[in-house]
């Protein structure tokens, strides 16, 4: 019990965090209309692609001789600007679509 | 240290407002660019600023190298895709963030030592890992299944598979957090492969009017993977970015779901058909359904007060969508009122069709959503079904036994006249015969979509 209670101390501010964008996530989409679910669904596709911050981090702090942290976090850099890159094109692509003809 | 955290929450902000400028068709474009320049931001001032036990950010050659391969491949993946293609492109994308957050997890793992980790640690890395390599298995299954490189797997062993690997991932993810070491040394190397392997069996036996649900579902676990990196390094833009999507990813999922009257466990454990849509095809063998020939189809077409379009994944196929707002172009010319009634699920995405639409330039207010397009029905003249099967099924409301039966459509049959177009007489992709084409109002105009409806076009102008 001591260790959650310390978990939760130590992290309060993150918890906070999460709870709050749960609920923000679910405000922020509960009006889409379904002409938009699929541009929604990929432009949400690329911002987890913030997930590339972690593998920058990964890969910035492993040591030289590490060999195995410098070779997936390489590969993690990588998977990760796919995600971010493709994702925001992708979207933009298909919003493209929606634009107002003159 | 200050430069990196007003950037990260530049970026936290630049994901909300995106996301909730995405939400409307006006400003969708706009904010998608946005939380790409937010995103732009973030990474900059993590290379830049960021800093670990005094050190600041090394390998950055490597760093930029890994990026420009990442960013060379993506754009020219993205610009390259087919309108068509857009699902199993999101679905592919998708798999890479996920793949990026296992690996985060393996390298944190190590790169701490085996040993003297507290369960808070433990437990954010045994999830991230296992969500990601989930979510990346089952992103490539998916786009596989798409992109028709790999077939459904059916059975219902398949669920008792599944129920076996889910349960060993949360066992080893439990065992693991409460007693390190349960499993041996190599227990995160074990938990890699059962959860890549979970994610193949997950997917593999989900049919095609599911494959949306499970698009948005593995979607919102990558979100979840990332904020669990986000955890890790308390990092707070991948904590809101990750979270964000997380939610709603999974509040898009549950209303898909809804759309479908079925439930997310349903989704998950059980696969869609199963035994009964094998007995229903093959009891209606002796029906025959009526043809309508091109000149009669256009004839009926022109003369009609109102027509209504229903567009399913056959259009997206045969890449009809240009010359459906041709035909739809000539029939406004002699004065016809012609809509599309969008069933949400309609195509492989939901949207699908919105996007195939509006490719081909046609106006927002033609297109209908299910719910506004019934009730219009009954005064409805004609109604043309280009390529869309199960959407249109008369089972879903009169037939208990299918395995569609509770899943809103689009109520064809209460239109005057309804036009099938379609290439043969084959089940939709829920593997289930429809009783509409047997339907007495019903009419079949057999062939290729494009075709089809370039030749009605020519039939129309020749009037």
């Amino acid at each position: 019990m001591d260790s959650l209670a310390t978990f939760f101390l130590e992290n309060q501010h993150m918890i906070y965090i999460v709870i709050l964008s749960v609920f923000l996530g679910i405000e922020v989409i509960s009006n889409v209309p379904a002409i938009l679910h699929t541009p929604l669904m990929s432009g949400a596709n690329a911002i987890h692609g913030v997930v590339i911050i972690g593998a920058i981090i990964v890969m910035g702090h492993a040591a030289q001789d590490d060999y195995l942290a410098l070779s997936l976090g390489f590969l993690a850099v990588v998977l990760g600007t796919l995600n971010v890159v493709g994702g925001f094109v992708v979207t933009n692509r298909m919003l493209e679509m929606f634009k107002k003809k003159k | 240290m200050f430069l990196l955290e007003i950037s990260y929450l530049i970026g936290s902000i630049t994901f909300i407002v995106g996301l909730k400028m995405l939400s409307s068709p006006d400003s969708a474009r706009k904010g998608n660019i946005y939380a790409a320049i937010g995103m732009g931001i973030a990474i900059l001032a993590t290379i830049l600023f960021h800093e670990k036990d005094g050190h600041s950010i090394g390998n950055i050659p490597w760093i930029l190298g890994a990026m420009a391969i990442g960013t060379v491949i993506g754009w020219l993946m993205a610009m390259k895709v087919k309108m068509t293609a857009m699902p199993q492109m999101v679905s592919f994308f998708n798999g890479m963030g996920g793949a990026c957050a296992a690996i985060i997890a393996l390298v944190e793992f190590h790169g701490h030592g085996s040993a003297s980790h507290d369960w808070g640690f433990l437990l954010i890395v045994f999830l991230g890992l296992a969500i990601g390599s989930v979510s990346f298995s089952g992103s490539i299954i998916a786009h596989g299944k798409l992109d028709g490189w790999i077939n459904d797997t059916r059975g219902s062993w398949m669920k008792i598979v599944n129920l076996i690997m889910l349960a060993a991932v949360l066992a080893m993810v439990v065992g693991e957090v409460l007693a390190p070491g349960t499993f041996g040394p190599n227990a995160i190397w074990i938990l890699l492969v059962i959860s890549l392997l979970y994610g193949i069996t997950f997917v593999l036996p989900i049919g095609g009017a599911d494959m949306p649900v499970v698009i948005s579902l593995l979607n919102s676990f990558t979100g979840m993977a990332a904020a669990f990196g986000g955890f890790l390094y308390g990092n707070a833009v991948m904590l809101t970015g990750g979270i964000l999507v997380g939610s709603a990813g999974t509040i898009l999922t549950v209303l898909m779901c809804q759309a479908m009257n079925r439930s997310l466990l349903n989704v998950i454990i059980g696969s869609f058909g199963g035994g009964g849509a094998a007995a229903g095809g093959g009891a209606d063998g002796e029906q025959v359904a009526k043809e309508i020939s091109l000149t009669d189809a256009a004839i009926l077409c022109a003369y009609a007060n109102k027509v209504v379009i229903v567009p399913g994944y056959g259009l997206a196929v045969a890449q009809a969508q240009h010359v459906c707002h041709e035909f739809e172009k000539a029939l406004e010319g002699r004065g016809v009122d012609v809509s599309f009634a969008i069933h949400p699920v309609a195509g492989r995405m939901p949207g699908h069709m919105n996007v195939l639409l509006a490719e081909a330039d046609v106006p927002y207010p033609k297109l209908v959503e299910m719910e506004d397009a019934n009730p219009q029905l009954p005064n409805t003249d004609v109604l043309i079904v280009v390529g869309a099967n199960d959407v249109v099924n008369p089972a879903a409301e009169d037939d208990p036994s299918s395995p569609i039966y509770g899943m809103p459509v689009i109520q064809a049959w209460n239109a005057k006249n309804v036009i099938v177009m379609k290439r043969s007489m084959k089940p939709g992709y829920a593997g289930i015969q429809n009783q509409l084409f047997f339907h007495p109002k019903t009419k079949m105009l057999f062939g290729d979509a494009k075709d089809s409806l370039q030749n009605l076009v020519s039939e129309l102008k020749n009037l």
